[in-house]
């Protein structure tokens, strides 16, 4: 039984198709990539398996349960984390806060101990303070931990919310454009990382991302999506030579 | 925007440069159990020769809030008074500070061992000089509960204003429902009332009962702030601010057409049982919880709230649930603080929790530093007693102070001590330990 499977999953936004008929089938532990032209409704997608959105029609099965119509938040902790493509960071919290909460799902001292600083909190409290840190040394960034997170440079803040979305204990981690914004000696660290969280942890990884080589590079298999649809899926050679993704999206990008 | 300005070090003129870098690193070296002793010395060095001293100074009694009513209605007071605060509190403060510094500090390192004693010990101090200087006048008594009232107020709507970055305007309503709930039940129970009649329970019972009837209130009010949370799953920022007005605005006029408790005249006989230690007390309480609160991960969630929702959900985070919590907390503290304040004034009227109650707490969270808890209680306290002090000035204090406040918000947007850990333990530990080295050196030269 695959991990995630999406069927026939469409989605409108007023009268403007963004999803259409959209299937999807990821196992444990795969990579997979999501490529399109801008607009093509690839975040669409992320935010309509994270329960952002619900879909107009179409089934989501995540890990043998059917996930439409539950709020975020219990999705995200039934094993879907994410990352966004303009980070979403929480602007005046330091790093070590923003991946201290990523564990909220788990934390059980509830508000008595909240209210109160029961010994059950001060235990869970450095329980998942260790926890935070080994992510944040994982993901290299652990001399920032105290630091509030705009301080930081761009890069750290990529790995900061990488850390955060690991965090939550994903079965399958969506990253939306982990490279945006990197120059290609940062892109190249990104794709060793993605791969080592990948090899440590183990978790199935869905990625959106614009630059071929980073898709290329990690992905098993890759869907093209133009308006909306499926227009091509295949392995990395399949579709760097399929002649409607080249004239779909990769054009003179394949060329050159 | 936080961009953290930094610390502007005090840079003296060069001659004088050794003698106050010297004279800092004395004062930096007095743990908080020091100035706690050396305000205790001030307070007790009032209360014993502060009347024969303000006479031979020529004033005509002690002066009650620093000397400021006396010095801006009557100038040719101002150069006795100012020699009167130097004797009795800054020389006293300051030198028993300074002379018990290596004693208070290894006293605080070792009380550290044990948190709750070491708790109990500062909280005593505090306590018995805000007891001392509370008690030299009837009006220093009933400003300083209304201050500390206030500490619970502005802390309580930090939550959700600051903490939280909703906009609320409903807090006067909270403490309307607390003090009324509170107040009748007080007065149903221990009270003989025109209304409600000969008491139901024996009245010398009554101080038992009432922080019973206190958290009655803060579960009214938390009660009532159901209906702000429930708008806030789908209303943000303006929409949500002009909600919770409402909010206070049909509190108001719920009270008003009320006619069991008085209506538009007001609700009164409420037993004076809001003593100076139980104000000071529940403000402990309220500060702790509150202070526990946001500091931990669920506390957190709030921040996460305010400055990205999807992705607080995104991360597990129960978005709604914390909004919930938020608003029922913040509201049982404005409730708990309304039901104080109906005691300690004895006397309530809808009129009393309208907007010009909301604009003294939005100001003092405002002024004091939004998302923090020392912001809280600086901004609860320094704003009450400095619209008490400039009360000579009249209708002028209504000038001064909100362009003080324009002033702070051109300069610090966020208040004065914003976004800044409270950690308690920090404070009441030694200062020593944590800047060896020269410093102590000198220190002792």
């Amino acid at each position: 039984m695959s991990l995630l499977k999406v069927e026939g999953m469409t989605h409108y936004f007023g009268g403007l198709r963004a999803v259409y008929n959209y299937n999807l089938e990821i196992e444990m532990g795969q990579i997979r990539g999501l490529i399109g032209p801008n607009g093509a409704g690839k975040t669409t997608i992320f935010n309509l398996i994270t329960g952002m959105y619900r879909p107009t029609s179409g089934r989501i099965v995540f890990d043998g349960q059917d996930i439409v119509g539950l709020p975020p938040h219990r999705i995200a902790a039934r094993g879907i984390g994410r990352t966004f493509q303009n980070m979403m960071l929480w602007r005046h919290m330091t790093v070590l806060e923003h991946v201290k909460l990523a564990h909220y799902s788990r934390i059980d001292y509830g508000l008595v101990g909240a209210f109160l600083g029961t010994p059950r909190r001060h235990r869970q409290e450095a329980e998942i303070e260790e926890r935070s840190y080994e992510l944040l040394r994982m993901m290299g960034v652990d001399r920032f931990a105290q630091k509030v997170i705009t301080e930081l440079p761009y890069g750290a803040q990529r790995r900061v919310e990488i850390a955060r979305a690991l965090a939550t204990q994903p079965k399958l981690l969506l990253l939306d454009e982990p490279t945006a914004g990197m120059n290609p000696e940062e892109m190249i660290e990104m794709v060793d990382t993605i791969r080592r969280i990948h090899g440590v942890l183990g978790m199935a990884i869905f990625l959106i991302e614009h630059r071929m080589r980073v898709v290329m590079d990690l992905c098993e298999t890759i869907q093209t999506l133009n308006f909306g649809e499926v227009i091509a899926e295949g392995t990395p050679d399949e579709i760097r030579n399929n002649p409607v993704v080249i004239e779909a999206y990769l054009g003179k990008e394949v060329v050159t | 925007m936080t961009t953290a300005t930094p610390e502007r070090s005090p840079v003296p003129d060069v001659s004088g440069r050794l003698t106050v870098t010297r004279a800092l690193s004395l004062l930096g070296g007095v743990p908080f159990l020091g100035w706690l002793l050396g305000g205790l010395a001030a307070v007790l060095a009032e209360y014993l020769f502060g009347l024969p001293l303000a006479l031979a100074l020529g004033l005509r009694r002690i002066p009650v809030l620093f000397g400021f009513e006396v010095m801006l209605k009557a100038p040719r007071y101002i150069p006795g008074t100012l020699v009167y605060l130097v004797l009795v509190y800054l020389i006293p403060a300051a030198l028993v500070a300074l002379a018990t510094a290596r004693v208070t500090d290894t006293l605080a390192a070792r009380l550290l061992r044990s948190p709750a004693l070491s708790m109990v010990v500062h909280l005593a101090l505090l306590y018995a000089s805000i007891h001392l200087w509370c008690g030299l006048s009837d009006y220093r008594y009933l400003v300083g509960r209304l201050a500390l009232i206030a500490v619970m107020l502005t802390l309580s709507l930090n939550v959700v204003n600051g903490y939280m970055g909703e906009f609320s305007c409903s807090h006067p309503g909270f403490m309307a429902l607390g003090a009324y709930t509170a107040s009748v039940l007080t007065v149903l129970f221990f009270v003989e009332d025109d209304v409600f009649g000969a008491p139901l329970l024996p009245p010398a019972l009554g101080p038992f009962f009432f922080p019973l009837a206190l958290v009655a209130g803060g579960l009214v009010a938390a009660l009532g702030a159901l209906a702000v949370a429930i708008p806030s799953f789908r209303a943000r920022g303006d929409y949500l601010g002009v909600i919770t007005l409402a909010f206070t605005f049909v509190v108001k006029s719920l009270f008003e057409n009320l006619e069991i408790v008085g209506g538009p005249r007001g609700f009164m006989n409420q037993p004076n049982w809001a003593g100076l230690p139980t104000v000071f007390a529940w403000t402990v309480v309220c500060i702790a919880v509150i202070n526990n609160f946001v500091r931990s991960t669920l506390g957190k969630a709030l921040n996460a709230v305010r400055d990205g929702e999807i992705a607080a959900e995104a991360m597990t985070v129960d978005t709604r649930r914390t909004k919930i919590v938020a608003f029922l907390f913040a509201a049982f503290w404005a409730g708990v603080a309304g039901g104080l304040f109906a005691h300690v004034v004895s006397y309530i009227n809808p009129a009393t929790f309208g907007v010009q109650k909301l604009a003294e707490v939005l100001a003092m969270v405002y002024f004091g530093g939004l998302n923090s808890v020392i912001g809280s209680i600086a901004g609860g306290l320094g704003l009450t007693l400095f619209s008490e002090a400039l009360r000579p000035l009249e209708v002028w204090k209504w000038v001064i102070i909100p362009v003080l406040l324009v002033f702070v918000m051109a300069n610090r947007p966020t208040g004065l001590i914003a976004f800044r850990e409270f950690d308690v333990m920090k404070l009441l530990g030694p200062r020593r330990g944590r800047k060896e080295g020269s410093q102590n050196v000198s220190a002792q030269g």
